[in-house]
């Protein structure tokens, strides 16, 4: 069994991490920093440290003045909230001035699970993506998201980042992480899986039993959201049968649709959606919600054998 | 700060030549918002030419008092000040809102001594709460001043931020408040009422202070009164006349948006001697 880590864990400790390496680094959460894991960054660092309470567009203001005076800002609360309730301040405030600011959102999609609905975020990736200057990481698990954290650091402007809320099992044998560069984690010629996020779990079992059928699937973990690899998209879409994303996301405005943006301009092909088809989540545990939205390995299984016909 | 009679008249002369240059860049745009930038002149030009720590020469300057127009539609006073202070060239004003200039329709970051954009209403105080903890953290003494409309106070992240700059003991923080009592639709009062303005704020835990925003001498002073405070953040309660200076334009509500037409302008110029 591959060891399994809370993202916002591992989020935690890099913060404390990169905070003892730069001074510059200020944390800011809105009353969820025990939720976060940046209460841990607080400890360590109580002067660069600021709650600011339910008010999350105060927040994202706020972070844009501190990031004008050369600091680098990590903001974090729910994904629904950082999204959602701020995408003004998030718009106007942070990414037009393409300033140094790293949201890094805890809680996102349907895995919430018991919070129900109006706590899981199924159009945050959509929110941000609209949004010039934004770069998007979705960590497929917790050593990708100390990746992808101190990428956020190392690369000047606006960030944001998507973490879950339960634990997620670690993928080995990912190979290098580069911002922007997706990672094969399998090869393939028949058919051509594209992930973000817990989803890249669950499709390396569909690529299991697909194999077991004697089905080559690629597996791409598409972690960076932006800015998107479209060569080894394009590659997929040339060399295989067909692409089937999946997200734990709705189906439309996030992964699924910059793939189909991207293959459809480019090099036309099959995309199926494995992720949220115009519902809103509800409460459950993780698992019963996983099957109930058809976010399994089966429904990723399923929707490759069909695009290969 | 000194101040004396000959320094208030020179700044009161100064605030002229300011709406002077309002006046002419808003004619030659053909659109923009003089009302509320003529409100604010008194206020904005004693900050920038009696008050403020800056050098337009070192704009980087990591001492510096920061600005922040949080009432990003009033930037033709902005621009006007800045060009005065001489952060860029006074003929680069004539090119407001056309198509690849550096004063783009609401302020941005492409203008030399502009820090952070606006125009979305509401979010300055919030920006300007960030320099000032910013400012904590480096134990730097500079202040933050932020000028803040009255229509948008009705924002509700206004009212974050003044919870948050009292929670926080921001006292490098000085609010000014242009309270014209006009807003697109109407007067203040009858959109959305803001009243009691002084005890909302005592409330919210700032420090208060109420003017007249067309008078230089109580401008002088409340800006000295606000350096001393010593726990609290200061928002100076201005009262003022929307399209104060040109006659045809004082409390007309119409010209919150619009700007002069070539033969207005020529009249106001002529009040503006």
């Amino acid at each position: 069994m591959a060891e399994a880590l809370y993202q916002r864990d591992v989020y935690g400790k890099t913060l404390v991490e990169l905070g003892t390496q730069n001074k510059d680094i200020v944390v800011l959460d809105a009353d969820l920093s025990s939720s976060t894991r940046t209460g841990m960054f607080a400890k360590e660092f109580p002067e660069r440290f600021f709650n600011f309470g339910v008010a999350e567009q105060n927040m994202m203001a706020a972070a844009a003045g501190l990031a004008s005076c050369g600091k680098t800002v990590f903001v974090s609360t729910f994904a629904i909230f950082a999204t959602g309730r701020a995408w003004d301040q998030v718009r106007n405030s942070i990414a037009y001035n393409n300033f140094n600011i790293k949201i890094v959102a805890t809680h996102a999609g349907i895995s919430v699970g018991p919070d129900g609905a109006s706590h899981q975020a199924l159009e945050d990736i959509a929110l941000m993506r609209v949004i010039p200057n934004m770069n998007i990481i979705v960590p497929c698990d917790g050593p990708q998201t100390r990746e992808a954290i101190y990428t956020a650091v190392s690369t000047k402007g606006p960030f944001y980042i998507r973490l879950g809320r339960p634990k997620v099992p670690t993928l080995e044998n990912k190979g290098q992480f580069e911002f922007g560069k997706a990672q094969m984690l399998t090869q393939g010629n028949d058919v051509a899986i594209v992930a973000c996020g817990i989803m890249v779990n669950e499709a390396f079992t569909a690529v299991k039993s697909l194999r077991e059928k004697k089905i080559n699937a690629r597996l791409i973990n598409m972690h960076t959201i932006r800015p998107l690899d479209a060569a080894v998209l394009l590659q997929a879409a040339e060399q295989t049968r067909g692409i089937v994303v999946c997200e734990e996301h709705a189906v439309v405005g996030g992964l699924a649709s910059t793939v189909d943006e991207v293959v459809a301009e480019n090099h036309p092909t099959k995309v199926m959606r494995v992720g949220i088809k115009n519902r809103f989540g509800q409460s459950g545990e993780p698992e019963t919600l996983l099957k109930e939205y058809n976010l399994t390995a089966q429904d990723i299984e399923k929707a490759a054998l069909s695009v290969i016909g | 700060m000194r101040y004396n009679e000959t320094k208030i008249k020179e700044l009161q002369d100064k605030a002229t030549q300011i709406r002077r240059l309002i006046i002419e860049m808003l004619a030659e745009a053909g659109s923009g918002h003089p009302g509320g930038s003529l409100s604010s002149t008194d206020l904005v030009t004693a900050l920038f030419f009696s008050v403020l720590r800056h050098d337009p020469k070192n704009p980087k300057w990591p001492l510096r008092d920061r600005f922040h127009m949080s009432k990003g539609h009033c930037c033709p006073l902005w621009y006007a000040v800045l060009a005065d202070s001489g952060y860029f060239p006074k003929e680069k004003l004539m090119t407001l809102r056309k198509f690849g200039s550096l004063l783009q329709g609401h302020p941005d970051t492409r203008t030399p001594g502009i820090e952070v954009a606006s125009g979305s209403l509401g979010q300055g105080l919030s920006v300007a709460l960030g320099m000032s903890l910013a400012a904590k953290i480096d134990t730097l003494d500079y202040r933050v001043y932020v000028l803040l409309g009255d229509g948008e106070i009705q924002e509700g992240n206004i009212w974050e931020a003044a919870m948050a700059a009292s929670h926080f003991h921001c006292n490098n923080i000085c609010a000014i408040l242009d309270y014209n009592g006009f807003q697109i639709d109407g007067k203040t009062c009858d959109i959305m009422n803001l009243e009691p303005m002084v005890a909302k704020w005592q409330a919210f835990g700032w420090h208060a202070i109420e003017i007249n925003g067309h008078d230089m001498k109580q401008i002088m002073a409340a800006y000295a009164q606000a350096q001393d405070i010593k726990e609290q953040p200061t928002i100076i309660i201005a009262h003022t006349i929307k399209g104060k200076g040109v006659s045809f334009m004082e409390n007309v509500c119409d010209f919150h948006g619009r700007a002069p037409t070539k033969d207005e302008a020529a009249q106001a110029l002529k009040e503006l001697s």
